[in-house]
């Protein structure tokens, strides 16, 4: 009897799983159904759920409207040169912090975690201020800089975890080798956290692409990425639930696609050390 | 060349004096080993040596030059560590080439120099594996392998058979022995195994709590051990240390008779006792025996000897190989 109590749990759990997991993937796929629905349709009552007529008429339009194309290489442009940038400033930090670390190293990790608990906002004002002064508004450059610096504190955070796993006396051997610490760095110790880094820079990518505080505060027309492009279709134009779920249909696909291919080693990389 | 000098060498972190002042010479081309039980600061010492840790005071000489300062691969060193310490992500091959690579040597002179080593160390057919293929013994060959291709003027070696089990030990530490006569290059080894101290050195370095006890040949430090510390150190099994009356009889604090020089019969002796274990090894036996007299004392004897537990036996110590020591653990010289 015992084990038809466990199959039945099973089944209960399973399907406690599946109908969380359906509610956490529900808004999305609503979203792509909407897609292809007329503005009609889109706001009918009773929704329609599969049965209407489907139309690929608002991509056609978004696509008329604005540059989907432009839209795109900014949103890469930004999110991945700001993951690199990223990058190449917290490997050292990462490195020193991990491999000789004081008594002040956590309390300055702590430190920069804690920036992100600010409301952005807060300093909206002065940060745009800037900007404005330096000519940075609405170009990639701006947006790359405010972006490493926004995700800077998880950047440092996740490498310095997977440098922790990395034993010392490998760096030593490296030194003793005749390793300079560039040299070190770059064929000791990047290679061996390669999925850390991987996933670090995947997970960053993902944050960056979907930013849109700063994204939508900064930028006009010349640096917007996909989210502008998805929020030109709300409010100032009134809400057109289709074009709007079209707009953001394109707007996730890519990084939805990059993030589908990549789960495993983002998985491996986000439970590396803690699973040998 | 590579003769090794510290002179008044120290190290402390922060108020916590790890190794007060230490004097050392080491001649070029010399076996030195340096023993002492976990943490009386011998691995500190070697990476000092290294360069891998700075120093408080003092000044370490590298063939006459001050290199108290220079960066670990400015000073012509090699070290090889007790995990091995091998880049994971590289070949054998790879591995071996590094300190050349990072030399900047062109890649004729490297592959010699690497294929070169791997046939001393029977690497040969190994050369395209990972690290994490190989067995135990195989690693430490490859760590050894990167520390010989730089030519260094000497090799640092940190308990390097620790990882190692007992019968593989005793096949490194045959084969580190050869590689020492045959390069002929000054190596130091940290261990805290006496064993492997007393097999391989030309001279031990015997370190306790930061400080040097004694600095000699096996055979020295074996003879006249210069203190309790290390009359208790050196020696398997080790010595029978004896206090109280007995000792007082002898003019001592402490009397110290190591195993194999007390005689044991079940007639007649010095010192009545029982045996307690017995340890059969084949070529040897320890007896423990727990006498009236002097306490508890291993003897060792041939592998032929049988005794029952608990069986009367009478000990006798080979007098003039007895050891003295005084109140302050230091040894009272033999008149």
């Amino acid at each position: 009897m015992a084990r038809a109590v466990k199959t039945r749990t099973k089944l209960t759990f399973t399907i406690i799983g599946w109908t969380i997991g359906f509610l956490i993937f529900f808004p999305i796929l609503w979203t792509f159904l909407t897609s292809f629905k007329s503005e009609g349709t889109a706001i009918a009552t009773p929704p329609q759920f599969l049965f209407f007529d489907w139309t690929l008429e608002n991509y056609h339009e978004v696509q008329s409207r604005s540059d989907y194309g432009k839209h795109v290489m900014n949103s890469i442009v930004i999110s991945v040169g700001s993951t690199l940038l990223g990058l190449l400033l917290a490997i050292p930090a990462a490195w020193a912090m991990a491999f000789s670390p004081t008594k002040r190293t956590k309390d300055i990790l702590m430190w920069m975690l804690s920036t992100k608990m600010m409301p952005a906002v807060g300093v909206l004002v002065p940060l745009y201020l800037i900007f404005r002064d330096w000519g940075l508004l609405d170009t990639r450059i701006g947006l790359v800089a405010v972006l490493t610096m926004i995700n800077l504190p998880i950047i440092v955070w996740m490498l310095y975890t997977y440098f922790k796993e990395i034993p010392g006396e490998i760096l030593e051997a490296a030194r003793m080798d005749g390793a300079s610490l560039a040299k070190e760095i770059v064929y000791v110790l990047t290679p061996m956290a390669v999925p850390g880094i991987a996933s670090t820079m995947l997970l960053n990518i993902i944050l960056a692409w979907n930013e849109a505080f700063w994204t939508l505060n900064l930028t006009a027309a010349n640096a917007a990425p996909l989210t502008a492009f998805i929020a030109s279709y709300s409010s100032p134009e009134g809400l057109f639930w289709a074009k709007l779920s079209a707009a953001s249909t394109m707007a996730i696909a890519p990084i939805l696609v990059m993030g589908w291919f990549s789960q495993k080693q983002l998985v491996r990389g986000l439970t590396f050390g803690a699973v040998k | 060349m590579g003769s090794i000098t510290l002179e008044k060498v120290s190290k402390s972190f922060g108020t916590t004096t790890v190794i007060p002042e230490i004097d050392l010479e080491i001649d070029n081309g010399e076996f030195v080993v340096f023993v002492g039980p976990s943490g009386c600061g011998k691995s500190t010492l070697l990476r000092m040596i290294a360069g891998l840790e700075d120093l408080s005071a003092g000044r370490i000489v590298i063939d006459g030059k001050d290199m108290s300062n220079e960066a670990p691969a400015h000073r012509g060193l090699s070290m090889v560590f007790q995990s091995y310490a091998l880049y994971p992500h590289m070949s054998v091959y790879q591995n071996i080439a590094f300190p050349l690579k990072m030399d900047g040597q062109d890649k004729a002179t490297i592959d010699k120099k690497v294929r070169d080593a791997a046939n001393i160390l029977n690497l040969a057919n190994y050369l395209d594996r990972r690290p994490g293929q190989l067995s135990g013994g195989q690693r430490q060959r490859v760590a050894i392998g990167r520390a010989i291709v730089r030519q260094p003027k000497a090799f640092l070696f940190d308990e390097p058979l620790s990882n190692l089990d007992a019968a593989l030990r005793g096949n490194m530490r045959l084969e580190i022995s050869d590689l020492h006569h045959q390069l002929q290059t000054t190596m130091i080894y940290v261990t805290h195994d006496q064993v492997e101290a007393m097999t391989m050195a030309d001279k031990i370095v015997v370190l306790n709590a930061g400080r040097i006890e004694q600095v000699g040949s096996p055979l020295d430090l074996y003879r006249s051990p210069r203190n309790v510390f290390v009359a208790g150190f050196i020696g398997s099994p080790r010595m029978n240390l004896i206090e109280g009356p007995e000792a007082a009889r002898h003019d001592a604090a402490t009397l110290g008779v190591r195993p194999e020089h007390v005689k044991i019969s079940t007639t007649e002796g010095a010192w009545k006792g029982t045996v307690g274990v017995s340890e059969h090894l084949g070529s040897d036996t320890f007896i423990h025996v727990q006498t009236e007299s002097a306490g508890k004392i291993t003897v060792r004897t041939d592998g032929d000897f049988t005794a029952e537990h608990g069986q009367p036996v009478y000990l006798t110590p080979d007098a003039p190989r007895m050891h003295r020591f005084g109140a302050d653990g230091q040894a009272i010289q033999r008149t």
